[in-house]
């Protein structure tokens, strides 16, 4: 297995290694987001990484360095901590909780959601199955790099292992009929019994130690859940309603579990709490209240209030739920509402990055990261503001001016080709018969 | 009403006392920059309310601010924004049965079913939208059925539906392409069928309004609720709002409204951009899907531009918050015609677009839609550029009436 492996992470790791000439990106503002702003900055990029960032004159361009000159804002690629873009899916109507199930073999590379995810500045994202189970798979995080396969997207740890998290929801959502749970008391036992089954199988692994007779068959859905107990996958949980964020803290304490709080609408009732859990808050933002009864409450404040409070605060899309290309606009309304500046980019980029393992690897612009970048042409935070090019692993990804890309950034006949967008959180669930999102007009 | 009996020392008590909602006051508004729409744009400007009408605008040097009037002070000054059409009042928040009143499925063709019955003018998300500026909306059913019902205008204040509506009945709402077509085995299950059945219940309405004419009141129908309400659309009294998303479906309003000599209006039209000449041809006005939609299903092609080759064809559009299934369950034009203006779309057009031109598509241009003397106290007041990401919306008059001084 592990030969095979390797192989495939060399495949994936090819086109960074293309970039085999450094290029040297002059006349930028640069906002590394970790450290301050460099007014007249540049930034260095060889085989895919950051080789040097710094103002003018103190970074030594390399004399072998493509030159390219560039006008405007450069700041670090966008991490999207909760979408649903390239048309995958997770767990089946057959139960609540299906950890084995992986969203990542499910995802279309070439749907056009990525070409405008690409457009909105994202370079890096959590693709995560829906919500209407209590635990509807594994998430996956990928680089949206122009890819023919998933292969080329998805990220890998040092040992090949896929990254990604593990999905979970409470709330309405996920009640249903059996096999499905009916309340929310239901819903937090059968959450508990799969977890008390994972800590004995770990403890029967552990028991076993070298001794392979005596370990236990394997068990896709209880290894997939020791990855949790072991801290090494995150749980992404959708959660709306006070007492329901409280409840996953309860459960995340109870079996040591690691996780990110997805949504939280009613998040500012309860800050403290979240602050005292240390859990980490990636928020949306709608238009308007409710939709569903559980969002209600939701508010543009939510940020500020979560910030105020000490929580790790990001944003998310949850593509299609809200548009991808419009990802600063989430930001923007969350500062309009009371969140600082630099808490919001920060939401954007590398206190996204950290809620998914991956802030050593992107979120910001430091030597040694990933060469994920955007450029654009005025304030991140202004309506005006456009993304005018995407970079990831020092390999342009988009570029306004290139016609086919604009038709991706603003629409058009054609830009929606083939994509299936799924709206997989369920967001219109209750008791209500609600027209599928695809015919939703 | 209140007004005419109460001296001012009461009246003065009664404001004290009462915080919402607030009586119409005699209010001054001196604004940074205070757009008109009808006019340009005018800097330090202000205006005066009396007895909820706008008495007087112009710069702060040439209006005198009468003694007692309570002055409110904004960056920015505008026009209540007018949202051309949605649903808010009959689709309420918690999107739950006993919110929803938005369509009945029981037939395809049911214009009889009026707005004015279902309307909640104490739905929180009608405040939602009051507190981010718009003060009128033409609002009534979801597309969902070949024609779903009678849509209405009125002011976003929450008092009883007779008081704020403006007009109790503006359009007859119809649907051509996938939102009307009907499953199991029922029609219309075809676009075809969907045009045939137009056609047919448009005919038996051009033959029931000249019976109904008859001289002779012996010889007259018996009256027909359906009938009377098409009656008046094929007679060019109402107006038909068609929702079609799809070129082909454009154009088949437009060969209807042809063929009938109907007076219509385009909605949605996502694929307007492929069909552009002949609907400026046509001479129809639009209101444009949110630039926001998500594009999916028949609105897989809308783009952010199009407000803006709208603007450069010379047709006249507005926007709207349309109809969400779930979330946002209504959104808010206001956010809609900054992203057309961070498109191509000027600012002044798509100012433009969210009060004056909107209200002359929904028929209430006498009354709204502009800060012209005579017509209703509605405005709104920012703390800078309406369409930044960052500004505010500082205050919101209705009717002569701080309705909200909410920052949002």
């Amino acid at each position: 297995m592990i030969p095979r492996v390797l192989i495939l992470a060399a495949l994936v790791a090819a086109p960074s290694l293309a970039q085999e000439k450094p290029i040297a990106f002059t006349g930028a503002r640069i906002l590394p987001i970790v450290g301050e702003e460099i007014p007249d900055g540049v930034l260095v990029v060889h085989r895919g990484k950051i080789t040097a960032i710094g103002p003018a004159d103190r970074v030594a361009i390399p004399a072998e360095a493509e030159r390219r000159a560039v006008k405007g804002l450069l700041m670090p690629g966008l991490v999207d901590t909760h979408s649903h873009v390239g048309g995958g899916s997770g767990a089946d109507g057959s139960a609540p909780i299906q950890p084995d199930c992986r969203i990542w073999e499910t995802i279309n590379a070439r749907d056009p959601g990525f070409q405008k995810a690409q457009a909105g500045g994202l370079t890096t994202v959590n693709v995560m199955p829906g919500s209407g189970h209590l635990l509807s798979g594994q998430t996956v995080y990928l680089k949206i790099r122009d890819a023919a396969t998933v292969e080329g997207m998805v990220m890998r740890a040092e040992d090949g292992w896929v990254l990604g998290g593990m999905k979970m929801a409470n709330g309405t959502n996920s009640l249903r009929g059996a096999p499905f749970p009916g309340t929310r008391g239901k819903s937090a036992a059968l959450v508990r019994q799969e977890y008390v089954k994972a800590q004995e199988y770990r403890e029967k692994i552990r028991a076993a130690g070298d001794d392979e007779s005596k370990r236990p068959d394997r068990d896709l859905r209880l290894e997939a859940l020791v990855e949790v107990l072991e801290g090494r996958r995150i749980v992404h949980h959708h959660t709306h309603r006070a007492d329901d964020v409280l409840t996953v803290l309860r459960l995340a304490k109870e079996f040591g579990f690691r996780v990110v709080l997805h949504h939280v609408s009613e998040g500012g009732m309860v800050a403290e709490e979240i602050a005292a859990a240390g859990a980490p808050c990636s928020i949306i933002v709608i238009d308007s209240p409710g939709g569903k009864l559980e969002a209600a409450e939701l508010s543009f404040e939510t940020g500020g209030i979560l910030e105020r409070a000490g929580v790790a605060t990001a944003f998310h899309t949850d593509d299609g739920i809200t548009d991808s290309r419009l990802f600063f606009r989430s930001a923007a309304l969350a500062v309009r509402a009371g969140m600082s500046r630099r808490a919001a980019l920060e939401g954007l980029t590398i206190t996204a990055a950290r809620m998914l393992d991956l802030g050593d690897r992107v979120g910001s612009l430091e030597v040694g990261k990933d060469a994920d970048f955007i450029l654009l042409d005025g304030d991140p935070l202004s309506v005006y503001t456009r993304v005018r090019e995407t970079w990831v692993e020092g390999r342009r990804v988009f570029d306004l001016a290139d016609e086919r890309d604009r038709l991706y950034a603003e629409g058009g006949y054609g830009a929606s080709d083939g994509q299936v967008m799924h709206v997989l959180c369920g967001w219109g669930g209750d008791d209500h018969d609600h027209p599928r999102h695809e015919e939703g007009r | 009403m209140m007004r005419l009996l109460v001296s001012p020392r009461l009246l003065a008590i009664a404001l004290l006392l009462s915080l919402t909602p607030v009586l119409p006051a005699q209010l001054a508004i001196r604004g940074g920059v205070v757009h008109p729409v009808s006019g340009p744009p005018i800097e330090d400007a202000v205006i005066l309310v009396r007895d909820g009408k706008i008495a007087a605008i112009g710069p702060a040097a040439s209006v005198e601010i009468p003694a007692g009037f309570r002055v409110l002070r904004a960056a920015v000054v505008t026009p209540g924004l007018v949202d051309a059409h949605s649903v808010v009042g009959l689709a309420g928040i918690l999107n739950r049965n006993q919110d929803q009143e938005q369509l009945d499925r029981s037939a395809p063709v049911q214009p009889e079913l009026r707005a004015l019955d279902a309307y909640n003018p104490r739905e929180r998300l009608v405040r939602w939208l009051l507190e981010h500026g718009v003060t009128t909306v033409h609002t009534g059913n979801a597309p969902g059925a070949l024609v779903s019902g009678q849509s209405m205008v009125a002011k976003t204040r929450a008092e009883a539906v007779d008081v704020v509506a403006l007009r109790p009945s503006a359009m007859v709402l119809a649907t051509l392409g996938d939102g009307a077509r009907e499953g199991g085995g029922k029609s219309p299950g075809t676009r075809a069928k969907m045009a045939a059945l137009l056609r047919t219940e448009l005919l038996r309405a051009k033959d029931y309004a000249a019976k109904r004419a008859a001289e002779d009141e012996s010889k007259r129908p018996a009256r027909d609720l359906k009938m009377e309400a098409l009656a008046e659309v094929v007679t060019r009294k109402r107006r038909l709002l068609v929702t079609a998303h799809r070129d082909r479906d454009i154009l088949t309003a437009l060969r209807i409204a042809k063929e009938f000599g109907l007076d219509i209006v385009l909605d949605g039209a996502s694929e307007i951009g492929l069909v552009l000449e002949e609907v400026k041809a046509a001479g129809i006005p639009v209101i444009l899907h949110p630039p926001m939609a998500r594009t999916s299903g028949e609105a897989e092609n809308a783009s952010f531009g199009t407000a803006a080759a709208l603007a450069k064809a010379g047709v006249r559009f507005s926007f709207q918050s349309g109809y969400e299934s779930y979330v946002p369950k209504t959104r808010v034009v206001l956010f809609e015609a900054a992203i057309a203006a961070a498109h191509g779309l000027d600012r002044g057009a798509a100012l433009r677009a969210i009060t004056l031109d909107a209200a002359r598509i929904c028929g209430v241009d006498d009354r709204v839609g502009s800060l012209e003397v005579g017509k209703d106290a509605d405005l709104v007041l920012f703390d800078g550029d309406p369409f930044e990401y960052l500004s505010h919306v500082v205050g919101v008059v209705v009717d002569g009436r701080v309705e909200s001084e909410v920052r949002r």
